[in-house]
C-alpha cells in the first residue's frame, strides 16, 4: 500500500486530480447542508450576474434558480450516476468477460459476438433511444448508461483470464479439486484486478460525461438538477448570460479530467511494468 | 480477399437484423399499447378506429407475425409513418442523411489527418514543449463534454467575433446557387466540423504518438538507424506505416461514437442531419423516427467498419494471411 501511494504521487497530475475530485466530492457532500432549500426554488429575480449580490456569489439563472446551489446538487448527482453506472457496468462485463475468457471455444464465441453486437452499435444512440422509450428517471440514466458502457470490460477482463489460465497456479487450484466458480473468483479475478481499477476510474469519467450528454438532451430525470440539464436550460439565453452555459460546463470539465488524470497515476501505480514500456 | 469480405458482409447482415429484432422488441416493452400511442399522434382515439389501426398494422397477430411483418418491412426500408410530420420515417431520413454523411465525412477526414499530423510531431520530439502542448490539449478535450465546446465555439466565434455562422445549414434566402452555395453550406459547416473533429483529433493524436513510440523500439528500426537512413525516411517510412494500424482500428471501432457526437453538435448547431431528426424526435416522442433513426446509423456505422477493413488489408499484407 505504502509503496503504491509512492508511485501514485510520482505522478503529479493524479495528486493534482485527487485534489480536484476531493472538493467535488465535498461540494456533493455538503450541498444539502449549504444549501438546504431545493436548488429548483426562485430565490432572486432571474439572470442576476455573478459577483452582483452577496449570498448569491454566481448569481442566478433564466428562472431565479441559485446557480451555485444547482452547481453543489449538480455534483452529487453527476457523481452518483458515474459511481453507479459503472458498478452496473462491471456487474454485466466482469462475469461475461470471465466466463468467455475462462470456459474459451463456443462460450468464447457465442458470449463475444453478443459484445460486439453491443460495441458496433452506436452506442450514444442506443442510450438517447432507451430512454426515449422508458421514462428518464435516475435509474434508467444509470442502466441506460450502464448498458451502453460494459463491452469494454468484458473485452479486457476476457483478455486477462485467458492469459491467467494456462497459469501453473490455476492448474494447482484445479488439481486441489476445487470448482470452476470459486477458481475464478478466488484466483483468476483477483489477479486481473488492477486493470479493471484503472479501467473502472476512466469509466466513471465517461459515464460523467454521457449523464451530461444526456441530460442537456433532456432525457435525464426531470427532478434531479443536473450539470448537463443546466447548460441544456441556459442554451437558448447564451447571448445574453453565457455564463450560465460557461460555469456548469466547467464543473464537467474539471471533474472528468480530475478522473482521467487519477486513472493514469493508477495506472502508473498498479501496472509500473507497463509504465516502463510506454515511456 | 473477396471471402473475407464476404464473411464481413454476413456479419453486418446479422448485426443489421439483430438492431431491427431488439427495436421491435423495445417498442413492445414500452409502456402503453402501439395502437394507442399512434392512435394518440393521429389525434384520434374511439374504440373502432384503435381496432382498426390493430388490424392494419397486424397488431392483432401473435408477436412472431408481427416481428416478421416488421421485419419484412424494415429490409424494404419501411421504416413506419411519423404522424408528426406527416411523412414516412424513410423519406424523412433520406432528406436529412446527406448533411449527416457531409458533417461526419468532414469532421472524420480532417481528425485523422490532423490527429496523426499532430501525433508523430509530439512522439519525434518527446518531452519538449511542443509534446507537452500537443499531449495537454488532447487531454483537455478528453475531458470536455463535446456539446458544451460546440456551444462554445459558437458564443466565442458566432456571437463575440461575428467570423462564422453558428446556425444552420446555409443563409436562409439567400438563394446562392453553384459556387456560391458551395462556399456558403462551407463556411456553415467550420464550426460544426471542427467541434466534432477536435475531439476525434485528440484521441487520434494520443494513439498515434503511443503507437510511434511503441514501434521506434523495435529492432528493424534499430536496424534502418544502423544501415545510416536519415531519420526523417524512418520516422516516415519505417515506423508511421506500422505505427498507422492501431490508429485505423481505432478509428474504425469509434464509427458509433462519431454518430453520437453528431447528435450533440447537429442539434447545437440546428445542422439538419438525422442527428438532429433524432432530437426533434425525443422532445416529440415521435418513436418511429427515434427507432428509424438508430436502426439507419447502425447501418451507417457497420458500412463504415467494412470500410475500414478493406482499408487494413490492403495496408497490411499480413491480415490476408490469418482471414
Amino acid at each position: 500500500m505504502r509503496d503504491f501511494w509512492n508511485r501514485f504521487q510520482y505522478n503529479r497530475g493524479a495528486v493534482i486530480g485527487l485534489l480536484i475530485l476531493a472538493m467535488v466530492v465535498a461540494a456533493a457532500i455538503l450541498a444539502p447542508v449549504v444549501f438546504p432549500d431545493s436548488p429548483w426554488k426562485m430565490v432572486q429575480r432571474p439572470f442576476l450576474a455573478p459577483f452582483e449580490k452577496p449570498g448569491l456569489p454566481l448569481g442566478t439563472d433564466a428562472l431565479g434558480r441559485n446557480v451555485l446551489s444547482g452547481l453543489f446538487h449538480g455534483a452529487y448527482v453527476s457523481l452518483l450516476v458515474g459511481l453507479v453506472s459503472t458498478v452496473v457496468a462491471l456487474a454485466i462485463g466482469v462475469p461475461v468477460g470471465a466466463m468467455a475468457g475462462y470456459f474459451a471455444g463456443r462460450t468464447d464465441d457465442a458470449l463475444m459476438r453478443f459484445t460486439e453486437f453491443f460495441q458496433t452499435i452506436p452506442s450514444f444512440a442506443l442510450a438517447i433511444v432507451l430512454l426515449a422509450i422508458f421514462q428518464p428517471s435516475l435509474t434508467f440514466v444509470i442502466i441506460a448508461i450502464a448498458v451502453v458502457s460494459w463491452p469494454p470490460v468484458a473485452r479486457l477482463v476476457r483478455g486477462e483470464v485467458l492469459s491467467l489460465r494456462t497459469r501453473e497456479f490455476v492448474e494447482a487450484a484445479t488439481l486441489s479439486g476445487l470448482g470452476n466458480t470459486q477458481i475464478i473468483l478466488r484466483h483468476v479475478l483477483p489477479n486481473a484486478l488492477p486493470p479493471i481499477i484503472v479501467l473502472a476510474s476512466l469509466m466513471v469519467a465517461q459515464a460523467i460525461l454521457l449523464e451530461s450528454s444526456l441530460s442537456f438532451l433532456g432525457l435525464g430525470d426531470p427532478n434531479v438538477m443536473s450539470w448537463g440539464y443546466m447548460i441544456g436550460a441556459a442554451r437558448t439565453v447564451i447571448r445574453t448570460a453565457w455564463w450560465l452555459s460557461f460555469l456548469p460546463g466547467m464543473a464537467i470539465l474539471l471533474t472528468v479530467l480530475a478522473l482521467n488524470l487519477i486513472g493514469e497515476g493508477l495506472n502508473d501505480a498498479l501496472n509500473p511494468r507497463l509504465t516502463r514500456k510506454s515511456e | 480477399m473477396t471471402r473475407f469480405i464476404l464473411g464481413r458482409l454476413v456479419k453486418a447482415v446479422f448485426i443489421l437484423l439483430a438492431i431491427l429484432v431488439f427495436n421491435f422488441f423495445l417498442i413492445h416493452a414500452a409502456p402503453g399499447d402501439p395502437a394507442a400511442v399512434m392512435a394518440g399522434e393521429a389525434g384520434a382515439a374511439d374504440a373502432k378506429f384503435l381496432a382498426d389501426l390493430r388490424a392494419r398494422f397486424g397488431l392483432d397477430q401473435p408477436l412472431y407475425v408481427q416481428l416478421w411483418i416488421y421485419l419484412k418491412g424494415a429490409v424494404q426500408l419501411d421504416l413506419g409513418y411519423s404522424f408528426r410530420q406527416q411523412m414516412s420515417v424513410a423519406e424523412l431520413i433520406g432528406d436529412r442523411l446527406p448533411a449527416t454523411l457531409l458533417l461526419t465525412g468532414v469532421a472524420f477526414a480532417v481528425s485523422l489527418v490532423l490527429g496523426v499530423v499532430a501525433g508523430v510531431a509530439a512522439s519525434a520530439r518527446q518531452g519538449s514543449w511542443g509534446d507537452t502542448a500537443i499531449s495537454t490539449f488532447a487531454l483537455l478535450f478528453y475531458a470536455t463534454p463535446l456539446f458544451w465546446v460546440a456551444l462554445m465555439a459558437s458564443l466565442v466565434f458566432s456571437v463575440w467575433l461575428g467570423w462564422l455562422p453558428g446556425f444552420g445549414y446555409s443563409t436562409i434566402g439567400a438563394g446562392y446557387t453553384g459556387m456560391a452555395h458551395v462556399l456558403d453550406v462551407a463556411t456553415h459547416l467550420v464550426l460544426p466540423a471542427s467541434t466534432l473533429g477536435l475531439f476525434f483529433m485528440a484521441i487520434y493524436m494520443r494513439m498515434t504518438r503511443a503507437s510511434m513510440l511503441e514501434v521506434s523500439r523495435l529492432d528493424f528500426v534499430k536496424t534502418a538507424r544502423a544501415k545510416g537512413l536519415k531519420r526523417s525516411v524512418i520516422q516516415r517510412r519505417h515506423i508511421l506505416r506500422n505505427a498507422l494500424l492501431p490508429v485505423i482500428t481505432l478509428a474504425g471501432l469509434q464509427a458509433g461514437q462519431i454518430f453520437g457526437g453528431a447528435i450533440l453538435t447537429e442539434t447545437v448547431f440546428a445542422w439538419p442531419g438525422i442527428g438532429r431528426l433524432m432530437f426533434e424526435a425525443i422532445s416529440q416522442r415521435d418513436y418511429a423516427v427515434i427507432l428509424g433513426v438508430f436502426y439507419i446509423s447502425g447501418a451507417m456505422v457497420l458500412l463504415f467498419n467494412l470500410i475500414t477493413d478493406v482499408v487494413y488489408v490492403l495496408i497490411d499484407p499480413r491480415i490476408r494471411l490469418t482471414s
